[in-house]
């Protein structure tokens, strides 16, 4: 049985291709039904996000099943098989399973070790199991794409540093003054930014929140908000002293804060440092400002040099990633592979033979006096009574190898007859704590 | 090579293994390698630990009697007092600046003459271990607290500045920093003013008088002063941060040279010469 991805994402399609394609979280089962009906389908699961559509299935007939696949993305939306060929791609076998690790694993990302994309893949499993498209080995599959991204996220520090301004701010505060736990915030003007820096800190501990504005009334609104205390604007550098940080964005066309002005707050603050994030452009605080001892100045464009540096340190987490992911892959690999008729048939005879064998040597050894022909016809009957026994388990095993459902005989018979395979207990292992955590 | 010897330069291997170990960690960030790196230093520091004990039966004395033993002393105070902290910190960035220091004496330690010394009855007091206990104690807190001057002055650049490398998300924040600045000094300070009142009361006892301004007293007071007016910055008009810092250092700085060079070039009672009653 072969795992087949076909799909496109933000690296091979632009946004108005994706948005024709994608399928609406809402509406998964027919779409989901539709995939199955096509005939080299076993087992189907439908992602789609806003950055890419994927389908993964299962089918003994890769080539074909690719060719349906890719046809149902044109037809199902309406677009002509042309229009998507160039955008589309498709995996098999390993490169399939290393394509979804990688994906479940934020590798894929466009923004590397992003969290959201495990999320969604687990709600698309969601659906494949509510309306039973998923099987056996997709079961398996997911599941150890959840672990494998699990244990990306926790051996590697691919998620740890922040890749947006907002989250870069609310970093380099913990680099300054350890916990935020007992610090506070002046919100100085307004602006999107400025308020969802002030949520991320209000988030990570901060707890009290000064806001100041031109108009009083909107001060006293964002106030409110953020349960803070609103400032006249007049006089909000009479309490400079008392906080800790300072976010800034006023439309002020001036510097609103000066150099003299703050060596003397940190006089008053008996040199606790301070951290200023300047938002506005222009600029609302003097640079030289960063100069004076235990004051920390950061303006819109010093905040995004920390984000492509973060960047750049999740792509080198990234490698480290991509290894345990190879590691990852053959144990799948592996199992995959053993779920083939043949080799099972194979070793279940194997199995039978071993058994049979040295019983029949123990038994022999002990019967003295014993002619060749009679010791042969011994062998002869346990060699009957277990090809009769294997008789119709292996009809049955290759029956199924032409039946949607014959993996899970495969794997049946592995398991009842302990059969070697590397990993399903590990599978199994894996889906359990999975399960657990959901 | 006798017992002793030899058990000294497993403990060097010991601390230079952590040391690479520390490096790796912080340099590639693999928390791991710090995690192994403080069971190795533990064990680094039990041989060590036997080390001064099968000196202290050989010698019959405090093995701290010449330059030898005092920076193998030294340095196992710094383990100690470094598993110490980090026992409640846990930062693997201050082994990778505590260790190789640790290194670097134990090297100079293993250079220099390490003969056993003959008994003297001049070190035959209680006065002398607990003389050279406080001060080295004393010592390595503040070898901790320069340690952790100079990671603050790398985090403080880096933040002043705005280059952001990988150092950045390894160092621990200004604020934790700052906070073993202080503990340090607020253990360190008492430590060594009982050091210096412990040898003050022992050579009174042994040459008969409580000062003699050889060249280590002098040394020792200067730097005394040094972090005194530290102290009093600190509790007083809130120096910290990048100031306590370089206190930190220079502080640290002082205490080497009058541990090495005062030693080696200058001759005093302190001196070891004098201690093995040579002229």
């Amino acid at each position: 049985m072969n795992i087949i991805v076909v799909g496109l994402s933000h690296k091979t399609a632009p946004v108005d291709i994706r948005e024709k394609v994608a399928f609406a979280p809402t509406a998964m089962q027919e779409p989901l039904h539709q995939v199955m009906g096509l005939s080299t389908v076993a087992e189907a699961v439908i992602v789609s996000t806003c950055n890419r559509v994927e389908l993964y299935a299962t089918s003994r007939d890769v080539e074909s099943c690719v060719v349906q696949l890719k046809r149902f993305m044109a037809d199902y939306h309406a677009l002509s098989s042309e229009e998507l060929e160039d955008h589309l791609y498709d995996y098999h076998g390993e490169e399939a399973i290393r394509h979804v690790f990688r994906v479940a694993s934020s590798l894929d990302s466009m923004v590397l070790g992003e969290p959201q994309i495990l999320g969604q893949i687990k709600t698309a499993y969601g659906y494949a199991t509510e309306f039973k498209t998923a099987g056996l080995i997709l079961n398996r599959f997911l599941h150890k794409a959840f672990s494998v991204a699990k244990r990306v996220r926790t051996e590697t520090e691919i998620a740890s540093n922040a890749v947006s301004v907002s989250f870069a701010a609310v970093e380099l505060a913990r680099k300054i003054f350890g916990g935020l736990d007992d610090k506070t915030v002046m919100l100085i003007g307004a602006g999107e930014m400025c308020e969802l820096a002030a949520k991320h800190f209000i988030n990570n501990g901060v707890s009290s929140v000064m806001v100041t504005n031109r108009t009083l009334e909107r001060a006293e609104k964002l106030a409110d908000e953020f349960n803070g205390r609103p400032i006249p604007f007049e006089d909000f550098t009479e309490y400079l002293h008392q906080v800790d940080i300072v976010l800034t964005s006023t439309g002020a066309p001036n510097f609103i804060l000066g150099h003299q002005k703050m060596e003397e707050v940190i006089r008053k603050r008996k040199n606790r440092p301070m951290f200023l994030i300047d938002i506005a452009v222009p600029r609302d605080i003097e640079p030289k400002v960063n100069d004076i001892a235990n004051i920390y100045l950061y303006d819109v464009d010093d905040l995004q040099e920390v984000v492509s540096a973060n960047l750049k340190e999740r792509q080198k987490e990234a490698k480290k990633a991509e290894a345990i992911i190879d590691l990852e892959i053959g144990q799948f690999y592996r199992w995959l592979g053993n779920l083939d008729v043949v080799p099972t048939i194979v070793s279940l005879r194997k199995k039978f033979e071993e058994v049979r064998k040295s019983e029949v040597d123990k038994t022999l050894s002990r019967l003295n006096g014993l002619d060749k022909k009679e010791k042969k016809s011994i062998e002869a009957m346990t060699s009957a009574i277990i090809n009769k026994l294997l008789h119709q388990p292996i009809s049955m095993l290759k029956q199924s190898e032409d039946d949607s459902g014959g993996d899970a005989y495969v794997d049946a018979v592995r398991a009842l007859f302990d059969l070697a395979s590397p990993d399903p207990d590990a599978a199994a292992e894996d889906m359990r704590s999975e399960d657990e955590e959901s | 090579m006798s017992t002793n010897i030899l058990l000294f330069k497993i403990a060097l291997l010991f601390y230079f293994v952590a040391t690479i170990f520390f490096l790796v960690d912080v340099l590639t960030r693999r928390e791991k390698f710090g995690k192994a790196a403080r069971w190795i230093l533990v064990g680094g520091f039990l041989v060590h630990l036997s080390t001064l004990v099968v000196r202290y039966f050989e010698a019959g004395q405090t093995p701290v009697a010449n330059l030898h033993e005092a920076l193998s002393f030294f340095a196992w105070t710094i383990v100690a007092i470094y598993l110490l902290f980090d026992f409640r910190y846990k930062l693997a960035i201050l082994g990778a600046f505590v260790c190789p220091l640790v290194v670097v004496l134990m090297i100079i330690g293993s250079a220099v003459p390490n003969q056993v010394q003959p008994a003297n009855p001049l070190l035959n007091s209680w006065w002398f271990p607990i003389h050279v206990s406080l001060a080295f104690l004393g010592h390595a807190v503040f070898a901790l607290a320069a340690a952790a001057g100079i990671i603050y002055l790398l985090q403080e650049r880096g933040l002043k500045s705005k280059k952001i490398t990988s150092l950045y998300h390894r160092l621990p924040s200004l604020e934790v920093l700052d906070t073993i600045n202080y503990r340090c000094l607020t253990f360190g300070f008492p430590l060594m003013t009982m050091g210096i009142i412990s040898g003050a009361v022992w050579a009174n006892m042994a040459w008969g008088g409580y000062w003699r301004w050889d060249p280590k007293e002098t040394w020792a007071l200067i730097t005394w002063f040094l972090y005194a007016a530290l102290l009093h910055g600190r509790m007083t008009i809130g120096w910290r941060g990048r100031r306590a810092a370089i206190f930190a250092i220079i502080g640290f700085a002082c205490l080497l040279f009058s541990l090495l060079a005062v030693n080696l070039l200058m001759s005093a009672e302190h001196s070891y010469k004098a201690l093995q009653g040579l002229p």
